[in-house]
């Protein structure tokens, strides 16, 4: 098989279907959504596996779930705030446990390049009692794919790999191997699966059980790698992931060698950090995410004659990406002399939305609209629509998690906020906005929740929206919004003044209103033509 | 042997296809690659760059770091300046002369490019002009790719089949016009020098 360059996400997608995948169910998210594309775009050459967009986080690993269930293997994937929204089904998988490999991937943002917090999905593994794995580099990404499977149906548990931005959005070289066959059909046994008190505590007793065994195998994975140097006991260095790849990076041709942890398998691997421990007198933990590692071996107390560095310490930023550069500093040596900075004030370039955007109308026609209000607010979402908060808009006011524009709003109107406005758009609305409108329908909140159907998942590439169209319709009328007051615009500039008119008509009501947004979204209407 | 070589421009230049050639070649050509790219929320009309790694040797960190860059391969002339601190002393700043104005603050053009030649080691190329003796005004990320080429480890006929592997599925049309903006850069990169 040919070597091929891929982007981290779509190695992970290779080496699942090489490992014998029989579904994959995901929600479009930065930085995970490429592993669901590329998997779709496998499954269109080979029919013989699922690959599919599902309605929310929490859909997604149920189905993975009834798939691992019936003995086959499943991957979900996800951003890591999406591992929020599945977390429950997530933990308590951990108690059913797998009974066809269950691979979860969790693609973390530290640095918010592209989310609103930066959570470390590490915390979330330790939190469920199962194994992590985190790639460092294209090809463990392929192999860790395809082990993840293995590793679960040896345990009998679901397996993590948690991925970061950089690597998941950065293509390398991998070397596939051949693929094999999915399993049979075998159903799992209901005393595993019924989670009742009675199956649930054996369950949870057999989990505790296995721990010992996980960080056995951590300890003998090839991934988590000791290197120590007999000749300098000074400085030893744990490396996570991607974070061993800066290291590196920065002691070729450095005065000295550290000796070093490379830590890609979880839960951590106590009998080798034990040796690194003894052998030096500073550790420095290199890890992206949260001080996870640095606080488990710091714990309250230190290490006694030992000194710990890094997050919490101060040696490295306690926030943000580790990069290149702060590890270097991390390391103490003097930055690399380069090119000077530019003498002109270079002007930012923030994203915006797109030219002819129809979001861009129905922010402006709602903004006209409630020009006459002393003091209305605007609950928006995740989607392109939240950079209507920046200029030249400035017509949206919080943006916190999916759907919480709707529930927000029924919260703010009742506590006297008039108009409490809610944004959302069609796809958010699908994965978490339904339940949030059917509370204010069985209370008519006065609100006005704006849905923009653009027909597809805009912010993420173009992936295809759950809830558009005539079925968006059917969903709000539905869940019991008064039909009267779902109204239908469409948001273009020469309807700016019927657009707010209709708008001020519905603020006005006291009651619930839907105001449905109707156009495309520009760039997909640019593909079609 | 190794380059590392900083993309650079705005969301929707065609950043991403440059990369997409030059990995190709590169991997025919047998090298080590590494490619750090921007996606998601940060590519809608905004800065975007690209990290793009090449060696004969294993390459580490998936990030170029600052100092070490070779070159600063850049499809808008302000967007060429954000990178500078990554290039290596004596490291060169190819960019395109075109303006991409969708700020209200955008500096003086003849500013921008003072600053371009202070260093030197610079080479400005009118990509628009070339683009549109193409065929399009599309075809300034092939523009400023051939531009570079001169300066690349790698073969022109290896780039020169990417794109027409790249192009093919969208008629023979769009790969002559792509192949020639490519030609056109290539000359004025070289002539530039």
């Amino acid at each position: 098989m040919d070597r091929e360059i891929l982007l981290a996400d779509e190695a992970i997608a290779l080496g699942a279907v090489h490992a014998g995948l029989s579904s994959g169910y995901s929600y479009p998210g930065t930085p995970a959504s490429e592993i669901m594309e590329y998997l779709i775009k496998l499954a269109e050459r080979d029919k013989g596996f699922r690959a599919a967009w599902c309605v929310n986080e929490k859909v997604a690993y149920e189905e993975a779930l009834g798939t691992s269930f019936a003995g086959k293997r499943a991957l979900v994937s996800f951003k890591h705030v999406g591992l929020n929204v599945a977390a429950d089904p997530f933990i308590n998988s951990a108690l059913t446990g797998a009974n066809g490999g269950l691979v979860v991937v969790s693609a973390d943002d530290p640095g918010m390049h592209s989310s609103q917090d930066e959570q470390d999905s590490r915390y979330y593994a330790q939190f469920a009692l199962i194994p992590c794995l985190e790639p460092s580099d294209h090809q463990e990404a392929y192999d860790m794919a395809r082990e993840a499977f293995d590793l679960s149906e040896k345990i009998g548990l679901p397996v993590m790999i948690r991925i970061v931005t950089r690597l998941a959005h950065s293509r390398g070289p991998v070397q596939p191997r051949p693929a094999r066959g999915q399993n049979e059909l075998r159903h799992g046994a209901w005393t595993d699966w019924t989670l009742l008190p009675g199956n649930a505590r054996r369950r949870f007793n057999l989990l505790t059980d296995l721990q010992p065994g996980l960080v056995r195998n951590a300890e003998r994975s090839p991934w988590n790698r000791l290197e120590l140097n007999p000749q300098d006991r000074s400085l030893g260095v744990i490396a996570a992931g991607i974070a061993f790849n800066y290291l590196q990076e920065n002691l070729a041709g450095a005065s000295f060698q550290p000796s070093w942890l490379k830590l890609c398998v979880y839960p951590l691997p106590e009998a080798l950090i034990r040796k690194l421990v003894e052998h030096v007198e500073t550790i420095l933990v290199l890890e992206d995410g949260y001080p996870l590692i640095e606080r488990s071996i710091k714990g309250i107390f230190g290490i006694p004659g030992k000194k710990v560095v890094g997050k919490l310490s101060g040696r490295l930023p306690a926030t943000g990406e580790l990069t290149p550069e702060n590890v270097r500093k991390a390391l103490g040596l003097a930055p690399l002399p380069a090119r000077t900075p530019a003498d002109l004030k270079l002007s930012g370039r923030p994203p915006q939305l797109c030219q002819g955007c129809p979001h861009a109308d129905t922010l402006n026609a709602l903004k006209k609209a409630l020009e006459s209000y002393p003091k209305p607010n605007v609950f928006s979402d995740i989607g392109c629509y939240t950079l209507g908060a920046l200029p030249p808009y400035s017509a949206i006011q919080t943006c916190v998690c999916m759907g919480a524009s709707v529930s927000m709003a029924k919260g703010g109107a009742e506590a006297g906020i008039h108009p409490a406005v809610a944004v959302i758009g069609d796809s958010t609305f699908g994965h978490s906005g339904m339940t949030g409108l059917l509370d204010a329908a069985l209370a008519d909140t006065p609100m006005t929740v704006f849905i923009l159907d653009n027909a597809i998942v805009a912010m993420t590439g173009g992936q295809p929206s759950c809830a558009t169209g005539a079925g968006l319709l059917k969903i709000v009328e539905g869940l019991g919004a008064p039909k009267d007051h779902i109204r239908v615009i469409t948001p273009l500039p020469k309807n700016l003044e019927t657009n707010a008119r209709i708008i001020k008509e519905e603020l006005d009501h006291p009651g619930l209103s839907v105001i449905i947004a109707v156009r495309d979204c520009i760039q997909e209407t640019r593909k079609k033509k | 042997m190794k380059q590392d070589i900083i993309l650079a421009g705005v969301g929707g230049q065609g950043i991403l296809s440059i990369a997409f050639v030059i990995d190709s070649a590169a991997l025919k050509e047998g090298l080590q690659i590494k490619q750090a790219e921007v996606h998601g929320m940060s590519q809608r009309g905004g800065a975007v760059q690209s990290h793009l790694r090449l060696s004969r040797e294993p390459i580490w960190s998936d990030l170029i770091p600052k100092g070490k860059a070779d070159l600063v391969l850049s499809v808008e002339p302000l967007e060429s300046l954000r990178y500078l601190d990554y290039l290596a002393p004596g490291g060169m700043l190819i960019t395109s002369a075109t303006p991409f104005v969708n700020i209200p603050d955008y500096p003086e053009l003849d500013k921008i490019l003072a600053e371009v030649r202070r260093g030197g080691n610079a080479v400005i190329v009118d990509s628009d002009k070339l683009a549109k003796e193409a065929g399009s005004s599309k075809a300034q990320n092939m523009v400023m790719l051939g531009a570079a080429s001169n300066r690349l480890m790698l073969k022109t006929e290896n780039l020169e089949e990417v794109i027409r592997k790249l192009f093919e599925p969208r008629g023979e049309a769009m790969v002559a016009m792509n192949l020639k903006a490519f030609a056109l850069g290539r000359e004025a990169g070289r002539a530039a020098a």
